[in-house]
């Protein structure tokens, strides 16, 4: 029998790394919150790679921390070995990654959400979701009891019909080996939501002490470990290795002689798969003349042997993925513990959304992560900030949290998911902002801590520590535009060693942290007034200096784009009744609804004039 | 992207030869771009100006002077923009008009859009309604024909030649990208010297459109030509043969021009905006007297010079002042009356002008020849009308962009720059030639990267 069983303010479906933040920063902003899961033992699952961050993911996942959100701390607690990527390759792209301890985590994340205070965290499948009456959302579970929120965020997952294939066995089921919410499937379908089937897959899982560790190459962390989180806490001292090994001619004979079998290519999956995830069969297909790819071989935790195949996901049948992974030096003899598989899933299109994550059409309903057609745990958990502080202020009747392109990866990704959409699972990538050498890791906190206190979601000690630090960089910026070094004969040799060019007069310190060969520590010896100052100071003044006519040229586009955004295009605006505007652009127009001028401005089909139309319509005043 | 607060420029009046051409320039900037090109004769700035004032004097680019002027400044929200806007109002002619706009555009203004400035006034509240809608049919109208204009096979060419370039830069920047976003794959280290050579090839490839302006603009605009001689040469009938009509005064009397007739003729491939000059000799008649001193400047100032000489005639010593003028310029000696018996010393002619070429005017022989002599004199005989040439100044800044950002990024390889700021100033290069196909970078690079590189777990 139904019955009634409560009313929150906000119900976050799914407790996956978009549902953790969402439920996490909504509950701290005041409101009364459940979070529902399938299963109370995965919360914030690492379903498939146990690493977090990486190229602009680990972007993300600063930035998360910036803006109060948890997902960093929580990572830096259960690091197995951690690792700055991209060193020499410029500021601007180096990208934090560790190697997260899959169990640990999930049992840290899951004690955060039953301590948060406003905040259920219950286990339940949601079976039905429809608007009830006084436009309350009226949610049912499996087990029959109604709930009811004035706002629901969708953090699916995988799990929303998913189904999972290996060969020709095709299973309805969630990530490891949970069961799918294909009920709500079918209610969010029913509702008219633009639901498609998107799909992505895992690799295969071994036991190390099966592991040839001489034939493969040992990947150990950095020295120096570092963090995610700006908040200092204690840094963690593992370093378990990775390894790395290749696949090779046979491989790919084993894969290719088989490829029939693969649901992939006899036609079976019609999702639509990743692009930048490539099963080994795809690899194989679309670089035919490649026999040699990378498998990156990764410890799951501290206390498990399970190691993750990172470069051979694939949907092949059990016998034959077990053949062809031990063609692979190190591999030969190892036990398999859990095949690989493809797996499909219901997801929305992300232009139906707005860029507070709330559908256009349904008052009070959000989407977050997988669902919104982004892969990733990073992006997940992105979105699930933004939504939740959205559904808590659109709750408490507060402005809208847009955050834009020129502040943020987190405004670039949903800006690029409302804005243009996507066609094949979206994954951030350093090459997806213009703005890329002024939104750094590194300065992230510089960015946005000021917009995570303004929420609330920073509290008052870490924003005095946060502006102890920037005055402590604006003094040292002060102090080596004022330090001058005279030429000297031990000075000039440095300068020579480092191949630029000696000093015929005094020059300012700043000035030769300018020049590209040199940086603070080579100059330690003849910096005299040096203070006593975290190294991430020095750091933060040395890009600043070195990148300055870069970032001034930086801060300018985004000046431009920012005049644009505040030019606000209202929801309603009819663009059928806009003469001018070419059919093309009025129906993307119509379906993206634009915020404003920047943002219709990068819709893909509308053009300069159009813009130019609207502009002008725009001044003409409200439409009816 | 929209650029509104930037200062434009354009060429007001209709693109031919008139008496006046208006360059207006409007924007925020517009007085202080005024400042950099012109210098009024009473010394004053433009800047310093009132609104409503004219000001004679001239414009320059960098240090030359390129025309006498009249400035015209007009104070925001009293112009028809509703913004600071400066107008030169020079003499008629598309060289002269487009040499002002470009000394505008070198000094800071953005090339308008179509419909632009009509826009501002819009927007500024300086137009009624009903103009604005008619503004926006205009605007799409124009987008329209631009989209039209790609399919010629000027544009069309053109278009391939930057997409060549923007794909070459394309292709360096998904290396870039791929190198940075996936650094646990196996994609070969980016090698500076490899990315210089690339850098430099498009930047060869960009600088050869940029030397390509002025001959485009001379095949779409046309090459000023002046016909000159002493009287009774058979100018007007050259230029009545070539035009295809009868556009001057033949008689046999000498001095019937007096003035200079002008006309636009197809010769091959180019376009010749021909004047007919009037004869040159010295004479007391004050009329036919401003008519020879107007001919003798034409020669200065024209890309082109036709020098009839009367074959039929000894060379008299008006022919020989006629050569001394016209040594060092782009000269065709045309030798006309063939049709006569030859009494002129052709060697003599060929001391002063390498290009000579025979005709009879009146019987219609010898046209193939002088266009031949045109168009290798112009360095156009192999000027293939499909070859990619930058048509406009619209084309010409977005190229220019993008080779100035070429230049920076190859300055950033030079002097040891991290690979993120050289990646920026090649995206800033592939923006600008994007530009003008509407293509957005981090689309076209993110494409590139998944279709060239095996990337991913």
């Amino acid at each position: 029998m139904e019955y009634f069983a409560k009313e929150y303010e906000i119900i976050v479906i799914g407790a996956g790394h978009a549902g953790i933040e969402a439920g996490l920063a909504a509950a701290r902003l005041g409101c009364s919150v459940a979070v529902f899961t399938l299963n109370l033992d995965w919360v914030g699952n690492l379903a498939c790679n146990p690493s977090i961050g990486g190229t602009s993911k680990g972007h993300l996942v600063r930035e998360i921390d910036a803006l109060g959100g948890e997902m960093a701390k929580v990572a830096d607690k259960n690091t197995l070995q951690t690792r700055m990527l991209n060193l020499g390759k410029g500021p601007a792209v180096h990208s934090p990654r560790a190697q997260i301890d899959r169990m640990t985590y999930c049992i840290d994340m899951k004690y955060i959400l039953e301590r948060q205070e406003n905040l259920d965290l219950i286990q339940a499948e949601i079976i039905d979701l429809h608007k009830g009456k006084e436009s309350l959302w009226r949610l049912k579970t499996r087990f029959e009891a109604i709930y009811s929120a004035k706002c629901v965020i969708l953090a699916t997952g995988t799990f929303l019909g998913g189904r999972i294939y290996v060969g020709d066995v095709v299973l309805e089921g969630g990530p490891d080996g949970m069961f799918p919410a294909n009920d709500l499937a079918k209610s969010l379908r029913k509702m008219g939501l633009p639901i498609r089937r998107f799909k992505t897959g895992t690799p295969a899982r071994v036991n190390r002490l099966s592991l040839d560790k001489e034939k493969m190459e040992a990947q150990h962390g950095d020295n120096q470990a570092i963090r995610f989180s700006f908040s200092h806490e204690p840094l963690s001292k593992k370093d378990i290795p990775c390894y790395i090994t290749y696949t090779n001619r046979e491989t790919r004979d084993i894969i290719s002689s088989n490829m029939h079998l693969s649901p992939l290519y006899s036609g079976k999956i019609e999702g639509t798969g990743t692009r930048y995830c490539p099963s080994i069969e795809d690899k194989f297909v679309r670089f035919a003349d490649k026999d040699k790819h990378q498998v990156f071989v990764e410890p799951c935790g501290l206390e498990t042997e399970e190691m993750y195949l990172q470069g051979l996901s694939s949907s092949l049948p059990q016998d034959v993925q077990e053949k062809f992974i031990k063609t692979v030096p190190g591999l030969e003899k190892c036990r398999i513990m859990r095949t690989g598989y493809a797996i499909e899933y219901d997801c929305v299109d992300p232009i139906a959304l707005r860029p507070t994550l709330e559908f256009q059409d349904f008052e009070g309903l959000f989407g977050a992560g997988q669902f919104n057609g982004s892969s990733g745990y990073e992006e997940a958990a992105a979105q699930g900030f933004v939504a939740g502080v959205n559904a808590a202020h659109k709750v408490k009747g507060k402005a809208e949290f847009i955050l834009d392109r020129a502040g943020s990866y987190i405004g670039t990704l949903i800006d690029d998911l409302v804005t243009k959409g996507c066609q094949d699972p979206y994954r951030m990538m350093t090459s997806r902002s213009e703005y890329r050498l002024v939104l750094r890791q590194d300065n992230a906190d510089r960015r946005l801590t000021h917009i995570g206190y303004q929420l609330g979601l920073i509290d008052d000690d870490r924003h005095e520590v946060f502006k102890k630090k920037l005055k402590n960089i604006e003094e040292e910026h002060k102090r080596v535009q004022s330090t001058v070094l005279a030429p000297s004969q031990e000075l000039n040799a440095l300068l020579v060693s480092c191949e630029t060019s000696p000093l015929a007069s005094g020059t300012r310190l700043s000035d030769l942290l300018k020049r590209p060969q040199l940086n603070y520590e080579a100059l330690t010896p003849f910096d005299k007034t040096r203070p006593d100052l975290d190294q991430e100071i020095f750091e933060q003044v040395e890009i600043d200096i070195k990148y300055e006519g870069y970032i001034k040229r930086q801060q300018a586009q985004i000046e431009e784009m920012r005049r644009l955004e505040k030019k606000p295009l209202s929801p309603d605006l009819d663009y059928a009744a806009i003469s001018g505007l070419r059919l093309e652009a009025r129906e993307k127009l119509a379906k993206v609804r634009p915020l404003n001028i920047g943002q219709a401005s990068r819709i893909s089909g509308v053009s300069p004039a159009d813009i130019s139309v609207l502009l002008i319509r725009l001044e003409k005043g409200p439409v009816e | 992207m929209l650029k509104d607060q930037r200062t434009i420029a354009a060429i007001a009046t209709p693109r031919a030869a008139g008496g006046i051409g208006i360059v207006r320039v409007s924007g925020k900037d517009a007085p202080a771009i005024a400042d950099k090109i012109f210098k009024a004769k009473s010394g004053k700035l433009p800047s310093q100006s009132e609104g409503y004032r004219a000001h004679y004097g001239k414009v320059f680019s960098k240090e030359r002077a390129l025309d006498e002027a009249i400035c015209l400044v007009f104070r925001a929200p009293h112009s028809y923009t509703g913004e600071d806007t400066v107008e030169f109002h020079c003499h008629g002619g598309l060289y002269i008009t487009q040499s002002v706009l470009r000394a505008a555009l070198d000094a800071g203004a953005f090339p308008a859009a179509a419909g632009e400035f009509t826009k501002r006034a819009y927007l500024n509240g300086r137009l009624s309604l009903d103009r604005a809608e008619a503004v926006m049919s205009l605007i799409s109208a124009q987008g329209e024909q631009a989209a039209q204009a790609a399919l010629t096979a000027l544009e069309g060419s053109l278009a391939g030649e930057i997409k060549t370039v923007a794909d070459e830069l394309i292709a360096a920047a998904a290396k870039l990208n791929a190198w940075v976003d996936f650094p646990d794959e196996e994609i070969e280290d980016t090698d500076p010297e490899r990315l210089k050579a690339v850098f430099k090839s498009a930047l060869d490839k960009l600088q050869g459109l940029l030397d390509s302006y002025d001959l485009g603009r001379a095949v779409t605009n046309g090459v000023e030509t002046a016909i000159v001689g002493r009287p009774n040469v058979g100018k007007s009938t050259l230029m009545n043969l070539l035009t295809g009509y009868d556009k001057s005064i033949v008689t046999d009397y000498a001095g019937t021009t007096r003035d200079i007739v002008e006309e636009t003729v197809n010769l091959g491939p180019l376009v010749l905006r021909l004047a007919d000059t009037a004869g040159l000799r010295p004479t007391d008649d004050p009329v036919e007297k401003i008519g020879v001193d107007r001919a003798l400047k034409r020669i200065e100032r024209s890309s082109l010079i036709l020098a009839v000489f009367d074959g039929s005639d000894s060379l008299t010593p008006e022919d020989k002042a006629l050569l001394s003028k016209c040594a060092g310029k782009p000269t065709i000696a045309v030798i006309n009356k063939t049709d006569l018996d030859r009494n002129l010393d052709l060697d003599y002619i060929r001391k002063t002008i390498g290009t000579l070429v025979e005709i009879s005017a009146s019987q219609g022989w010898g046209v193939e020849a002088l266009t031949k002599a045109v168009e290798d004199l112009l360095g156009t005989a192999d000027f293939d009308a499909g070859a990619a040439i930058l048509a406009n100044e619209r084309q010409r800044q977005c190229v220019l962009r993008a080779a100035n950002n070429l230049s920076e990024a190859l300055q950033g390889l030079e002097s040891g720059m991290t690979l993120d700021a050289v990646a920026f100033s090649n995206e800033a290069a592939i923006e600008a030639l994007l530009e003008l196909s509407g293509e957005k970078v981090s689309d076209a690079v993110v494409n590139e990267i998944f279709s060239n590189f095996c990337v991913g777990k």
